[in-house]
Parts: structure tokens; sequence; C-alpha cells
């Protein structure tokens, strides 16, 4: 078992904070004192709890050891953990973008997809059979927490609008992937 | 029950062939240049041939074969979009004279599915449309089975034209445009098979189930649609490297309505290949239903018909 507990992970943490300066940055200490690597932030200030505080999703890659220490220092710093390490990324999903792929910055489509947040490409795989000039394929496989799956489809829809790509989508939640 | 068919295509054609095997008799058909008709039955052969000589199945008008003696019209003309016409009057017609409706054509059902109800409601005749989804499929009378409150979603390929383009394309890694054309010779795509490719076909559909499960308030308007036209064979190469392939899905959930190609496994449910098509069903109790069949063709989408006409109750 010693093999899987160094394997380092992706996790999502769900926080509430309240809304004052400092928080976030409060929240986040923890994390990076304790080992963990912080992949995205996604901060809904626009959803509100009941209570007043802010829900916050962070995503962070660690070891299954110290993600427990960064939930345990999290709780002790007196952060509201919702829910911690059960959303873990968990779906796998595909997608083929068409289109003039290269002219339009690859890296920069992977990366905003990225930021979206609660999502990381794992493969992609471009053709272009006729040069990069003209238009050419690419497979992303996407691995996403539950609430990441649908913000980076919406992320990818969003940028292949903008940059005149067609996208191949998976089916819709809960048809076979 | 005695039957007044408009429209000679295949299907109407092939509803008036097979009235008889089912114990129905024909009192009127027509098509888009005349009509037959006759009370005691029409002679559905001599009037095929007549078509075949001059271009018509008869020499009366169709206003006659909407006035003749029937207790269900079987509405088989051309899908039109908009305001359904000169489909939707037809319907209007038989209602308003508290006849029977079964459709086959989409158009009244997709975009005027509520104004359809609302004739209904109105007329001692009841209107049935299971020819308009998928062919032979018997996806609404399943639906119905199920109770359309329990049918949280469904899926489905729903267009044999461009299930066969994206299949062919997939195995034999040609491009669109050459499996199309050998499409078209094949006889499986029309010369303008822009209704099929672009996805409006599959859309009209899909709008249907979905004003079925949500007890109308769609239109083809309200649908997202997509089309295969400009997918390139190097998409569907990368599917299959990841197990993989693309099909033109749509897609009826509690979020409306969705058509557009999608990446499905390459050996799951919804690959089917050819001109087959698909309805899946994700129900609250019963899980998830497959039924596949021909989604298409003349004594296909008749038997169809026929069924539904088999469901009706008698008019007093």
């Amino acid at each position: 078992m010693a093999a899987v507990s160094e394997e380092v992970r992706a996790f999502t943490v769900r926080l509430e904070l309240v809304d004052e300066p400092g928080e976030l940055l409060r929240a986040l200490e923890p994390i990076a004192e304790n080992g963990g690597n912080l992949l995205s932030i996604f901060h809904e200030r626009g959803n509100v709890t009941p209570r007043g505080h802010i829900p916050v999703e962070v995503d962070l890659e660690a070891t299954e050891d110290r993600f427990d220490t960064i939930v345990d220092a999290l709780r002790e710093a007196g952060v509201n953990v919702i829910q911690a390490g059960e959303d873990r990324y968990g779906e796998e999903l595909a997608v083929v973008l068409v289109g003039h792929l290269v002219d339009t910055d690859l890296s920069d489509t992977l990366s905003r997809v990225e930021d979206c947040g609660g999502v990381s490409v794992s493969d992609v795989s471009l053709t272009a059979p006729d040069g990069t000039a003209e238009e050419s394929a690419a497979r992303l496989r996407l691995v996403a927490s539950t609430a990441g799956r649908d913000r980076a489809l919406e992320t990818v829809r969003s940028i292949a609008a903008e940059k005149d790509l067609r996208v191949i989508e998976p089916l819709a939640d809960g048809g076979e992937a | 029950m005695r039957l007044a068919v408009l429209g000679a295509g295949a299907v109407g054609e092939s509803v008036a062939e097979l009235a008889g095997e089912y114990g129905h008799s024909v009192t009127a058909f027509a098509d888009s240049s005349g009509a037959a008709v006759d009370a005691d039955g029409v002679d559905v052969a001599a009037a095929l041939s007549r078509k075949a000589e001059t271009g018509s199945v008869g020499s009366q008008s169709t206003e006659a074969a909407l006035s003749a003696d029937y207790d269900v019209l079987v509405e088989a003309t051309p899908t039109t979009l908009g305001d359904a016409e000169p489909g939707f009057s037809n319907v209007r017609a038989a209602l308003e004279r508290d006849r029977h409706v079964v459709l086959a054509n989409k158009g009244p059902v997709a975009e005027r599915y509520d104004d359809l109800r609302d004739l209904e409601r109105d007329s001692a005749g009841s209107v049935r449309f299971e020819a308009t989804v998928g062919g032979a499929i018997p996806a609404l009378a399943t639906i119905e089975d199920l109770g359309p409150g329990r049918v949280t979603a469904i899926r489905g390929i729903l267009n044999g034209t461009a299930n066969f383009v994206l299949s062919r394309m997939a195995a034999e890694g040609l491009g669109y445009e050459h499996v199309l054309a050998e499409a078209q010779d094949l006889g499986v795509a029309e010369a303008d098979p822009s209704f099929d490719v672009q996805g409006t076909d599959a859309a009209l559909k899909c709008v249907i189930l979905a004003n079925v499960l949500s007890g109308g308030g769609y239109t083809l308007a309200d649908a997202d649609v997509e089309g295969i036209e400009d997918i390139p064979g190097s998409a569907l190469d990368l599917a299959a490297e990841d197990g993989r392939t693309v099909r033109l899905v749509g897609e009826v959930d509690a979020d409306g309505v969705r058509v557009g190609p999608r990446l499905v496994p390459e050996r799951g449910t919804l690959a089917v290949t050819g001109t087959m098509n698909i309805v899946q069903l994700e129900t609250e109790h019963a899980g998830r239903l497959n039924i596949s069949g021909r989604g298409a063709g003349g004594p296909e989408t008749a038997s169809a018909v026929l069924s539904d006409v088999g469901r009706l109750p008698p008019l007093e």
C-alpha cells in the first residue's frame, strides 16, 4: 500500500469562506505549507450560501497522506471545509476539436481549458493530414471533477465559438462515455 | 376502420397497400395532384398504377378526399416546417369532423404541437403519431406505457442517412463527400441531403419527443442543432484511436433538445451502423431501455401508422 499513498493524485476541497479580505489567502496557506500543489481555485462569488458565506472549490494535487494532513490543517485554522476528497477527479471525458487549431494557438486553447478549474487535460492528440496551415483535428482527454465536467465543456464551447472551431462533444451527463 | 390516406409517397403508398391486411379499408387516397375516393373501398392497386402512368392516384380533388367518409385520416404528406402546411389544415379538417388522425408527417407534431392538442381537445377524434419518430421503432408507445413523467432523458440516433455516412466514413476511412455520393447512388441519401445531414430531421423527431415528455411547448426553434457536414475523416480517426466513434445524436432532457455529432463508445449501444436507428430511454424505475430498428422505409413506417390505427378507440 506504500506505493499507493506515495502516488500524487488530484483532489477537490469545497470550502465556505467568510466574505472578508484575506480569507481566501488564509485558506490556501495550509495547502501550500503541507505539500499540496494548487491546481485551480473556483471562487463562486455570485453564489452566497444561506449563512452569507462564499463557496470556494479548490483543486489540488497531493499524496493521499498529505491530503489528509491538509484537510486537518484547514480545519485547525478554522476554515469551514464542506467536502473534501469525495469529489475527486473521477470523470474522464473526451472531446474532439476540428478547425484551424494550430493557427488559433492550440496551447492557449489547452491552458484556458485547464484554467477553468476542476479539470486537467490528460492527453492531446493532434492530426493535421493536410499540413498545419489547413484544418486539423485534435482529441483532448480530460479528467474532471463532477462539477468541473460541465465547466470544462462550457469553456471548450466558448473557446470554440471564439476561435471558430467545431466541437464534437461526449454525450450529456448520464450517457455512455 | 375506414382510412383516408393523404400522401402517396413511400409511406402513404405502403399504408394503402397494407391496410387490408390489417383489417381496414381505404375510402380515400390522395396525392398532391389528385385523389381517388370510393365509400366502398378504393382499388389501391389500380390507383397506384394510375399514378405510375399519369402522375396521380385519381382524378378527384384533395378536398373530395378530405370530405369523404372515413374514420381515420392518415396524414402522410411531406414534412413542412413553420406553419406545417398543408398537413396542419388537413389534420384540422379531420378533427373538426370528429375523426381520428394518425400522422407520419412530422411538421404539425414538431412545429404546432400545442395547436394540435387544442384541436384534439375539442374533437371526438384522437391524434396519434408513432410513425413520426424512428420509423418502425415503437418509441412513443413505449413512452406511453412507461408514463412520460417517468422518462427522465432520451438519446437517439434518429437519422439513417447521417448514420450511414458517419459509420461508412469510420469503417472505410473515406471522406464525407465521397461517402455522401455513395449514399446518394444507393438511394440512402436524397439528391438534396441537407435536411438529413444538417440535423433538421433528427431535431424534429427530438422536438416531438420533448413535446411528448413535457406535454408540449417545443418547436424546432427551441432545439440546439448541429449537422455532420464539416466532420473530417481525421476526427473519426482520432475518435477511433480512443475506442470511440462519432454519431449524430439527439438528446432530450430537462435542459431541452440538442442534436449534434457526439463521441460515443465504438462498441457501445448507440453506435448502430448503416441506416439503423436507436432510441435510448432513461427511466425512473425501469433503468435504461434501448429499442433499435429501421427508422425509415415505406412498409416499416407504414407498420407504425397501422399500429396507431389499431390503438384508436372506436368512434361512437
